[in-house]
């Protein structure tokens, strides 16, 4: 199979960062160092659970889980936890309808808590997040996986698993698209302001 | 008096335009070309010349509330809208209920000199219905109405009594028609949109009911009846059938009641709340036929200022009342004149002769002819203006029709052959 | 959203909008030892009641404080109010002093339409508790509330309002919210407590509550105040009673899945017979639940967000 051109699919200023195949073969990637980080399949380990942030956190930590658990033999918990109430930028920008929220039955108490989403930029959604899950509980500690790092952070915020390191300029966006929210999986890089 | 010529003028808008010469208060010749001699000028071309106006229902606050409305005030206003001479409503404070308050109106009224007025006296002591007042004394002072608008006098035995007491006095006695109990709290008129509002209703019967009775009170007296301020499509119907009985009744329709109706309540802005209340556009439509064939008789302000902390604030607290005087004649072009159900003739006859038979005013509401009194107004028909409360002469500023655009401008207001008002200022006698 | 000041003309998406974030707050909130959210900090809600109600005030309250916003309540009583200051002087006070939000109950129909007219420009967001006889729209966000959770959807339900409409807010409120989500809804009252030209109101009206009863989802049941039963609105309590109370036998004769639903404070004996009030039917508490999760819900969609340019 002649190497595949990437780009040229998409619109022009739109480039694929991520093919399907990409994202797939990257979440398998990052399961296997979720099994590896938190020795989860050992009998002593703490439990984890696996928090997806909306919209994309959510279905990408199911994608997680259903990994771990095919490679470790290991049935981890998954959960939603939506920030917008934790949120610092409520007054700018316009109505944010709230994502819904649901954690495992068993709750997060003395849990490993690895908050899942899709691209890590300034942090502040982590930051939220990580007020939210406060209010949702006390995990034994709490570990962030995001599928793109795209730099420029705002906070002192870091993650334990990145699927790809992307440097990438302010004037610029990182989509994310997946097959449970937008009909395809891929990752793309396009100008600010350009149709998605 | 130096004399003067008014040229180019249309008289009741009819016939090719003739110049008009005043002389010692007087018409003194009626023809195209005049001569002016050393006579003042008054360039009128292609304006309407109408006799004066006259109000039959007008609140000038002196006594008692000056921050809103001063006999000085309110007389300017009353030159600058067309107007003549205006009666002045009898709920001041102290109440003109007796001959010291109306002869005090009478000669403030004289003092200023801007149009005549005439003081309305009140039917009972203090407004309260209960006990005549001294009608006689004041008929003796010169009072030929009395009211005690602003409240009804609903006991029907006192009714009676101020009917057939007021016959001895060549007087006419003018009704607010509003049965009390059926309007107890009342907000707005009693449809659609107040109840979707939850503005307690003033019903159209309230009125009616009192109409339809005083019509019968006046006939079993042989009385004349004035209906104040009529709202309702009901009230017109019942004075058609009076009339047609013989019943000497008379009513007056305000210009507010002409144009505008209750879809003005939405928003809740209480420059929209008067009594009796804006009725539905369905009433407006009754209404100017019902003033076309002279079943309304006339036109009359019910001009009603009020201070700005009694509009600016929640509907329910706020004071019923609206401005009218400057603005009355444009509205009757906009809903009479324009849709073609009155001529200049009509005009008038709603805004002048009519009120004038029905006080009893001699000066005012005369023919336009050599050897009348000069007491006339002139409009410019083709004029359209922008209504600006903080404009208007009053010291309240409760226009409701604040930004709206109106069609014709009084131009020349004439007192007995003396300019009081002309474009947009008054003229205070020299 | 920039007020709340009716339900009349509020469009179905905006009152969806609301009622999901109000489920949302329930859920997000359930069974947490702290309810409370960071979301309206340094916000600052003033409530103004010139009508004393307690349960009103304290949803308000309750639903500030647990969107961490500063609420401060002003009563008729012992503020500038009580010595006459106008309705307009006290509101630019409070935007002055730089309140971002005024909820208002007050006994004038139109007062919240007043004072959104005279704050639009501070940039201060009026919520209107009550209005005289106007509506309650947040009342009727409850009740939409409780009714979703109890029927699942409102659009196609048919629900019952009995009692005073003429005089209620409550009625007005739920007639315009519940018939823009879909639901029919038949007014039960004597003519005397209706208001004029009903017979124009998106609703079917009906003076015999026991013909309606078999066909309901949902049955309404409004406060008879002291003062209509001196006003001569209707002859007798018992006649009253009789005629429009719900009573365990008109409760037999609703269907199963039927709610009965009630504002508060109820007049138990007149309108709502006592078992009936405590029937597992009876929504009546989970409406006080809802009504703090509907009131958060409000604040959230008027407070958090952008500035909108006025």
């Amino acid at each position: 199979m002649a190497p595949r051109d990437r780009g040229a699919a998409e619109p022009a200023g739109r480039r694929e960062l991520l093919s399907a195949g990409d994202v797939a073969r990257t979440v398998a990637r990052m399961a296997h160092q979720v099994i590896e980080r938190t020795a989860l399949d050992v009998s002593d380990a703490t439990p984890v659970v696996l928090l997806g942030i909306p919209t994309r956190g959510a279905p990408l930590a199911s994608r997680l889980a259903a990994r771990v658990a095919e490679f470790s033999g290991v049935h981890v918990p998954t959960g939603v936890l939506d920030v917008t109430l934790y949120r610092d930028d409520l007054r700018r920008k316009p109505t944010r309808p709230l994502g819904t929220t649901e954690l495992p039955p068993d709750g997060v108490d003395d849990r490993l808590v690895i908050l899942v989403d899709d691209v890590l930029y300034s942090g502040r959604t982590i930051r939220a997040a990580l007020d939210a899950l406060r209010d949702a509980g006390r995990p034994r500690a709490v570990q962030l996986a995001v599928l793109v790092d795209r730099g420029h952070r705002e906070l002192p915020i870091r993650a334990d698993y990145v699927g790809k390191n992307v440097p990438t300029s302010r004037t610029e966006e990182v989509h994310v698209q997946l097959q449970e929210t937008d009909g395809r999986d891929a990752v793309l890089l396009q100008r600010k302001g350009d149709p998605a | 008096m130096t004399a003067l010529v008014l040229r180019g003028v249309r008289p009741y808008g009819e016939g090719d335009p003739v110049d008009v010469r005043i002389e010692d208060g007087l018409v003194a010749a009626i023809e195209p070309g005049l001569d002016a001699g050393d006579a003042e000028v008054v360039e009128a071309h292609g304006q309407v010349l109408l006799p004066g106006f006259v109000d039959l229902h007008t609140h000038l606050r002196e006594p008692g509330r000056e921050d809103t409305e001063t006999i000085a005030t309110g007389s300017a206003a009353a030159a600058l809208g067309g107007y003549t001479a205006v009666f002045a409503m009898a709920n001041t404070d102290p109440v003109a209920d007796n001959a010291v308050v109306v002869e005090h109106v009478w000669r403030r009224g004289r003092e200023v000199g801007l149009v005549d007025v005439h003081p309305v006296g009140a039917v009972t002591v203090g407004l309260r219905g209960e006990k005549l007042a001294e009608l006689g004394t004041m008929a003796a002072a010169g009072v030929r109405v009395f009211s005690d608008d602003g409240h009804c006098v609903h006991d029907p035995l006192l009714m009676r009594r101020a009917l057939e007491y007021s016959t001895a006095l060549d007087a006419v006695v003018a009704q607010h028609a509003e049965e009390p109990r059926l309007t107890v709290g009342a907000q707005a008129h009693e449809g659609e949109r107040a109840a979707r509002l939850g503005l307690a209703g003033w019903p159209a019967v309230a009125e009616e009911s009192i109409v339809a009775r005083d019509c019968l009170l006046a006939r079993q007296t042989g009385a004349r009846l004035h209906v104040c301020h009529v709202s309702t499509a009901g009230t017109a119907e019942i004075l058609r059938w009076a009339k047609g009985q013989g019943i000497e009744v008379s009513a007056e329709v305000t210009p507010h009641h002409l144009l505008l109706d209750d879809d003005r309540l939405a928003g809740y802005d209480p420059v929209n709340k008067v009594n009796p209340p804006l009725r539905t556009a369905a009433d407006t439509k009754v209404l100017r036929d019902a003033l076309a064939e002279g079943v309304v008789d006339c036109v009359a302000t019910d001009h009603a200022p009020h201070a700005a902390q009694d509009k600016d604030c929640e509907w329910s607290a706020a004071r019923p009342g609206m401005l009218g005087l400057q603005t009355a004649l444009p509205v009757v072009v906009a809903t009479m004149v324009e849709p073609g159900l009155l001529d200049w003739r009509g005009v008038a006859r709603v805004l002048s002769e009519r009120p004038a038979e029905i006080a009893g005013l001699p000066g005012h509401g005369r023919p336009i002819a050599v050897g009348e009194p000069a007491t006339l107004t002139l409009v410019d028909p083709a004029a359209r203006w922008t209504v600006r409360g903080a404009e208007l002469a009053s010291i309240a500023a409760n226009t409701p029709y604040e930004g709206m655009e109106l069609p014709g401008r009084v131009v020349t207001t004439l007192l007995r052959g003396r300019i009081t008002a002309h474009e947009g200022m008054v003229r205070e006698r020299e | 959203m920039k007020h709340l000041l009716a339900t009349d003309g509020l469009d179905a998406d905006t009152a969806t909008a609301v009622l999901d974030t109000a489920e949302e707050l329930k859920h997000v909130l359930l069974g947490r030892e702290v309810k409370k959210l960071p979301t309206l900090r340094g916000r600052t809600v003033v409530t103004m009641f010139y009508e004393a109600s307690t349960r009103t005030r304290v949803s308000f309250e309750i639903a500030g404080k647990w969107m961490s916003a500063d609420v401060i309540n002003v009563s008729a009583s012992g503020s500038s109010v009580g010595k006459g200051e106008s309705l307009r002087d006290t509101a630019l006070t409070l935007a002055a002093a730089g309140a971002d939000c005024v909820i208002v109950r007050h006994p004038a129909s139109g007062a919240a339409h007043r004072l959104a007219g005279w704050l639009t420009e501070a940039g201060t967001s009026v919520v209107n508790a009550g209005d005289g006889t106007h509506e309650h729209p947040t009342q009727a966000l409850l009740d939409a509330a409780t009714l979703r959770e109890r029927l699942g959807d409102i659009a196609g339900r048919r629900i019952a309002i009995v009692g005073d409409v003429l005089h209620s807010r409550v009625a007005r409120s739920n007639v315009h919210l519940l018939t823009t989500l879909g639901a029919e809804v038949v007014l039960v009252a004597p003519p005397t407590l209706l208001p004029a030209h009903v017979d124009r109101w998106p609703v079917t009206v009906s003076h015999t509550l026991d013909a309606e009863l078999p066909g309901l989802d949902a049955v309404m049941m409004l406060r008879v105040q002291a003062e209509r039963m001196h006003g001569g609105f209707f002859p007798s309590a018992r006649e009253y009673s009789i005629a429009y109370g719900l009573s365990e036998a008109r409760l037999r004769a609703l269907p199963e899945h039927a709610v009965v639903l009630h504002p508060g404070p109820m007049l138990r004996g007149m309108e709502i017979a006592s078992a009936v009030a405590d029937s597992q039917r009876a929504a009546i508490t989970q409406q006080v639940a809802n009504g703090v999760h509907v009131r958060m819900a409000v604040l959230y969609h008027l407070l958090a967000h952008e500035e909108e340019v006025a």
